[in-house]
């Protein structure tokens, strides 16, 4: 009974660190899909919403929910200019030109944000820190864990029904399946790939945002992104539900291995996964194989 | 005008121009010389800069010539590193442990390269960075082997006699290896083994079409490119005399593809050059810090934040690097005083697409 309530709380935290690692790496997919670059900034731009959000609450003083929606506002904002003033500059390079500008970008960035609010770990309250939800049966789980879970699957019924009924959203879909015909029939293609980094920079406030209740925010928490990778390539690159499915595997697996493995195997866990998934099945999960035709 | 060429064999040549070995040789006797004249200080920083050559010059064929990236390469520096350093350490000469360092390296870049022989791109990069942080944490962890957190101390050789130690010795080391390693460059660059390359770079399609064995060279691209990595690993190994793994992370790795990209994608002088400017930064960065204004100067992530500012306008505005900006210097020099600005405008690009739908 012991070992099914341990197997289950772990499988819980797993899923809701699994759910950060998702969402960011929802942020590279969207931008992925859209624009064929890979943004290897965007744990940095998650850390850039965490510190928005303790601007707005902390320093600031407003409500935790106000300060959640100008935090991903603000990020969102951030994201449309980074694109419509670095990026959009540099299509037409090879593909690990953008690779390494968004590395680039990334030292910045976390130089700027040490500058600003200093390079010691902080954190703020949140309704859900150290509240607990009893599940019944011995299973005991911190409030803040679940309201990641919850918070992933509310933001991805938004994003479903914003890609799939609006028209802003069909648009996007479409340019990013064919950018010429989308040109050909008037959506503005370069506003709908920053409108695009916008989003992709808002989800990842919303996962540093969630994140706050369970971490301390600090400069270099934008190396998650190396996880969120891993997660993105289990789910095959490219597909939406796969980074989240492939976020919640690399979490859940990797709270097991710290578990049951002996230790430092946790570090290892996400890059061995990620070689693993590379070596043997290239596509991913939800990936298809397509060879080019000459 | 000496940029007409009037046969194919002129391509071919180790030299493409008469003037070349003149002023290549000149720049050899000075730099034979510098050591006597100049300080132990810059003797060190320059000898940094040769090593960081080699190591970029490594890099090069892999990433500037096959079109190959690697984010994991600093573990192959480490690699080199410690076989050296080991090998020596259980009284191995030091003329077998150096090219076994580099031969150790390759080995373990065709140990990474068969299994990424499929990949390309970004997923090639995703690779090496997961390979790269693996082989670092392998090293803290195997304590019995690399003394882990506690670091190696890297033992002093001899070499006919020649204690190799201080800045002086591993200037003429690392400056025989650079020589040895560019002219090795250069002449599989001109050999069909290069120009097999360089079509995988420019199209696999094609190359495949034209009975080049794409695995086959890319992985021969691959052990080179870390072989010489490691030779110049083993080389950082005498610079710094006691090694760490949490030295050879990804920010060494990022440093060394900075190098490959400022200094100018598939050129060698661009990995010289580039070499030259990211082992520099850090000591310009000190020589003005304290007259900068704000106190900017104290900012603690000011050289990776520099680092990534000049990689990012590098990137945005000179895709060429510093050997580009070279070229264009000399034309504009040979042109005078009918230079056109119309010679060098960039063409207008477009994204180009990797999928296949």
């Amino acid at each position: 009974m012991d070992d099914v309530v341990r197997l289950l709380q772990l499988a819980i935290n797993g899923t809701a660190a699994g759910c950060i690692y998702g969402l960011v790496a929802l942020g590279f997919v969207l931008i992925y899909k859209a624009t064929e670059m890979v943004n290897f900034a965007q744990g940095e731009l998650m850390m850039l919403g965490a510190f928005f959000a303790y601007t707005f609450v902390s320093i600031l003083g407003m409500n935790y929910w106000v300060g959640f929606a100008l935090a991903i506002a603000a990020t969102a904002a951030f994201g449309y200019v980074l694109d419509a003033v670095v990026l959009r500059r540099v299509i037409g390079q090879p593909q690990f030109a953008v690779v390494m500008l968004t590395l680039g970008l990334a030292f910045i960035f976390r130089a700027v944000a040490g500058g600003i609010w200093g390079y010691d770990a902080i954190g703020f309250t949140t309704p859900f820190t150290n509240k607990i939800a009893n599940l019944g049966g011995g299973v005991v789980l911190g409030q803040d864990n679940v309201s990641i879970i919850i918070g992933t699957v509310i933001l991805c019924a938004v994003l479903y029904v914003f890609f799939s009924r609006t028209r802003l959203g069909i648009a996007m879909q479409a340019s990013s399946q064919n950018q010429l015909a989308a040109y050909y029939m008037g959506i503005p293609v370069r506003t709908v790939f920053s409108l695009i980094w916008a989003i992709s920079a808002g989800v990842a406030a919303v996962a540093a945002v969630l994140l706050v209740p369970v971490s301390q925010i600090d400069v270099n928490m934008g190396l998650i992104g190396i996880k969120a990778f891993a997660a993105a390539v289990l789910g095959g690159f490219g597909s939406i539900p796969g980074a989240l499915v492939g976020g919640v595997i690399i979490g859940i697996v990797e709270q097991l291995a710290g578990y049951y493995l002996p230790a430092g195997s946790m570090e290892l866990t996400s890059n061995i996964v990620l070689l693993g998934v590379l070596i043997l099945r290239p596509q991913g999960l939800f990936g298809q194989v397509i060879r080019k035709r000459v | 005008m000496s940029q007409l060429k009037t046969s194919y064999t002129q391509d071919l040549r180790l030299a493409r121009r008469r003037g070349d070995i003149g002023w290549y040789g000149l720049l050899l006797a000075v730099l034979l010389v510098l050591p006597q004249v100049a300080g132990e200080f810059y003797v060190g920083e320059i000898a940094f800069v040769f090593i960081y050559s080699i190591a970029g010059v490594g890099l090069m064929l892999l990433t500037g010539y096959t079109g190959l990236v690697s984010l994991g390469h600093a573990a192959f520096l480490g690699i080199g590193a410690y076989a050296n350093a080991i090998l020596l350490a259980k009284g191995v000469p030091f003329l077998l442990s150096l090219p076994l360092a580099g031969l150790i390296s390759a080995f373990a870049g065709v140990v990474i390269g068969i299994p990424t022989l499929r990949m390309s791109g970004l997923y090639l990069a995703i690779a090496t960075l997961a390979f790269g942080s693996i082989v670092i944490l392998v090293g803290e962890k195997w304590h019995s082997l690399t003394g882990g957190f506690d670091g190696f101390p890297v033992p002093s050789p001899r070499v006919f006699g020649l204690l190799i130690e201080g800045p002086t010795a591993v200037y003429y080391l690392a400056l025989a290896v650079l020589v040895l390693v560019l002219l090795l460059a250069m002449n599989i660059l001109r050999a069909p083994l290069g120009r097999a390359l360089v079509a995988i770079r420019d199209s696999e399609i094609s190359a495949q079409s034209m009975g080049i064995n794409l695995a086959f060279y890319k992985t021969v691209a691959f052990a080179l490119s870390a072989g010489i990595t490691g030779l110049a690993g083993a080389l950082f190994g005498h610079y710094v005399r006691h090694l760490a793994p949490d030295s050879f992370g990804v920010l060494l790795s990022i440093q060394l593809v900075t190098i490959v990209f400022i200094g100018g994608l598939g050129s060698l002088h661009g990995a010289v050059f580039g070499a030259a400017f990211v082992a520099m930064l850090p000591q310009a960065i000190a020589l003005v810090r304290d007259d900068l204004p704000f106190g900017i100067g104290r900012m603690p992530g000011l050289e990776p934040s520099l680092f990534g500012l000049i990689l990012v306008l590098v990137i945005m505005f000179e895709p060429h690097g510093i050997y580009g900006r070279w070229l264009k210097l000399k034309r504009w020099f040979i042109a005078f005083p009918m230079h056109k600005r119309a010679a060098f405008r960039r063409q207008k690009s477009y994204a180009k697409s990797e999928r296949l739908r």
